[in-house]
């Protein structure tokens, strides 16, 4: 090893240190800015230690390309809206996805025409444009779902399970046949194009309250891919870094689920809330239940006059951009005297954690924000339950009735504070799916109104007592 | 088995454990930047996408490996860029609060 490739080396090996002390630094609160920080600073010595090595030649693409990459980079960054927040990182990824998966392509590309294929080399290649491929597509249906260009209901059609079956069969045995006999960089594309229809098929499918399950996991794979193609270029620090994503993004994928309680098999091919079952519900719904409904004066009466309020957000809260009348309301009814929390359901929105960063960005402090543990047992002695958006997190089916769809999954249990007020644009079913039990509930009340709206009525309202 | 792809293996497979091993009870509250910048730390794909398109190869792998570059560096500056503005959010009302 010569004095260059010995000081890439260590940089190389810096940089794993530092991004595995920046993901570590990234779990705790207190650290977190650091830890992002110190995985940039890694980022940024990998990529120059990559431009000093000696098998670069052409420089000037090269730089073109990511000029680019940084300003369009800089430019989203800046400008996303919180809201938008879990298509952003689902676009990113993709992205990421996208890039290993070129990688492959191009390395075979060029390995088939260079000498002989190693099997080894071969299954790689085929493992990193597989894996990125299908992560390509996969998160751009997802960012299509949740930015609302693609219907977020479970899109499926007749033998769909069938079809991604045999899709699956013929990427294994064309892989064993481009692996094992013939380099063909036609079969070889073949597989590249059935990962892309993959990634499509198997997010469409997909509801859109399973979403944080989706975008955790396609996160662990935008990292498996970025590992398999550190196998193809044959560098220790992207198996090292995508190695550390992929665990990352798993543990994530692992707490989203347990929130629901239901299997990631049962996430990715149960088609969560399909259309027959929200029909038959809606039906159901339609019948002798009444609902009561409560005005602008009355809900402002209830809330401002209570001694305890608990604020249920839900993704109605980020779809109506409400977090800034959010937290107005909350620190009105502080001043009133009123005690207010913020109970925070763990696959409440769309990806993990998405109601704690909208709730941050509007300045609630963090403080008030609870997670379900530990909200639970406070809601007996709660005076006023503010439902603002949330639905299936909130749905009694989820502890009663075995044949909901829903059945199991831990909820927060508002149905035992003392009034509960529900801010939501009509009764029609959650993305779940499911009919709420919640709504006919004798201390329930529908306010009914765009989040946004109504809690800025109801801060109007209780100004005025 | 090749030597290289060994050594690969049993990175990888440590790289795994290390990454389980270090993040273990994330509090809610950070899972979003978490995933934001480990979704950043993915884009590390950007060194591949370097390492194949600076070969002065034909102009399908130029373009092949510009649109890679350009794809994993959005990823990666775009990743953590994000993912410091929503952190910066929670520092700031940690202060506010020890302010108050």
């Amino acid at each position: 090893m010569d004095a260059l490739s010995t000081v890439i080396a260590l940089a190389y090996l810096l940089a794993a240190v530092l991004f595995i002390l920046g993901l570590r630094y990234l779990s705790s609160p207190a650290t977190a800015r650091r830890g992002n920080l110190l995985a940039a600073i890694a980022m940024l010595i990998a990529i120059l230690m990559t431009l000093l090595d000696r098998q670069i030649i052409d420089f000037k693409w090269i730089a073109i390309a990511m000029i680019i990459g940084t300003l369009i980079g800089v430019f989203s960054a800046r400008l996303v809206k919180m809201t938008a927040m879990p298509q952003m990182v689902g676009l990113f990824n993709g992205l990421g996805g996208g890039a290993s998966a070129l990688v492959a392509f191009v390395e075979f590309n060029h390995q088939s025409r260079v000498a002989a294929m190693p099997v080894d080399l071969a299954i790689t290649t085929l493992l990193s444009v597989f894996i990125g491929a299908l992560t390509f597509t996969g998160s751009m249906v997802a960012f299509g779902k949740l930015q609302g260009m693609i219907s977020g209901s479970p899109i499926t059609f007749k033998l769909q399970k069938p079809v991604n079956a045999a899709m699956m069969l013929a990427v294994v045995i064309l892989s064993i046949i481009v692996a094992g006999f013939q380099p063909s960089v036609l079969l070889f594309s073949i597989v590249t194009l059935i990962a892309l229809i993959l990634g499509v098929m198997l997010v469409i499918p997909i509801g859109g309250a399973d979403m944080p399950v989706v975008i955790s996991l396609l996160n662990s794979f935008s990292g498996l891919a970025a590992c398999a193609t550190g196998f193809v270029v044959q560098n220790d620090i992207l198996i090292i870094a995508g190695a550390l994503v992929g665990a990352a993004g798993l543990i994530l994928t692992e707490i989203m689920c347990k929130a629901m309680n239901r299997s990631l098999s049962n996430v990715l091919f149960g088609a969560f809330g399909t259309g027959d079952q929200a029909a038959g519900a809606t039906t159901t719904a339609g019948g002798d239940k009444s609902v009561k409904s409560v005005d602008n004066e009355e809900a402002a009466m209830i809330v401002g006059y209570a001694q305890s309020v608990v604020v249920v957000p839900g993704f109605g809260m980020a779809a109506a951009m409400a977090q800034h009348a959010v937290r107005e309301l909350s620190e009105l009814l502080i001043k009133r005297g009123v005690e207010v929390k913020f109970a925070i359901h763990p696959v409440a929105g769309r990806m993990p954690g998405h109601m704690n960063v909208l709730l941050a960005e509007a300045n609630v402090p963090y403080n008030l924000l609870f997670d379900m543990d530990d909200i639970n047992p406070e809601f007996p002695h709660t005076d006023v339950v503010l439902v603002i958006g949330a639905n299936d997190v909130i749905n009694p089916a989820a502890r009663t009735d075995t044949s909901s769809p829903i059945y199991g999954m831990p909820i927060l249990d508002v149905d035992k504070a003392r009034h509960i007020i529900i801010i939501k644009r009509s009764l029609n079913v959650g993305f779940a799916g499911v009919d709420n039990e919640l709504f006919y509930n004798p201390k329930a009340m529908m306010y009914f109104g765009s989040a946004k709206e109504k809690v800025q009525e109801l801060v109007a309202e209780i100004k005025k007592l | 088995m090749p030597q290289e792809l060994m050594v690969g293996l049993t990175i990888f497979v440590l790289s795994t454990f290390v990454g389980f091993e270090v993040i273990t009870k994330v509090p809610p509250t950070l899972h979003t930047p978490l995933m934001s910048g480990a979704n950043a730390i993915s884009g590390i794909a950007v060194i591949g996408a370097l390492l194949i398109s600076g070969r002065g190869a034909g102009w399908l792998e130029v373009v092949l490996g510009m649109i890679a570059i350009a794809f994993a560096t959005i990823n990666v500056v775009g990743g953590f860029l994000v993912t410091d503005r929503m952190l910066q959010m929670f520092k700031k009302k940690e202060n506010k609060n020890s302010q108050a």
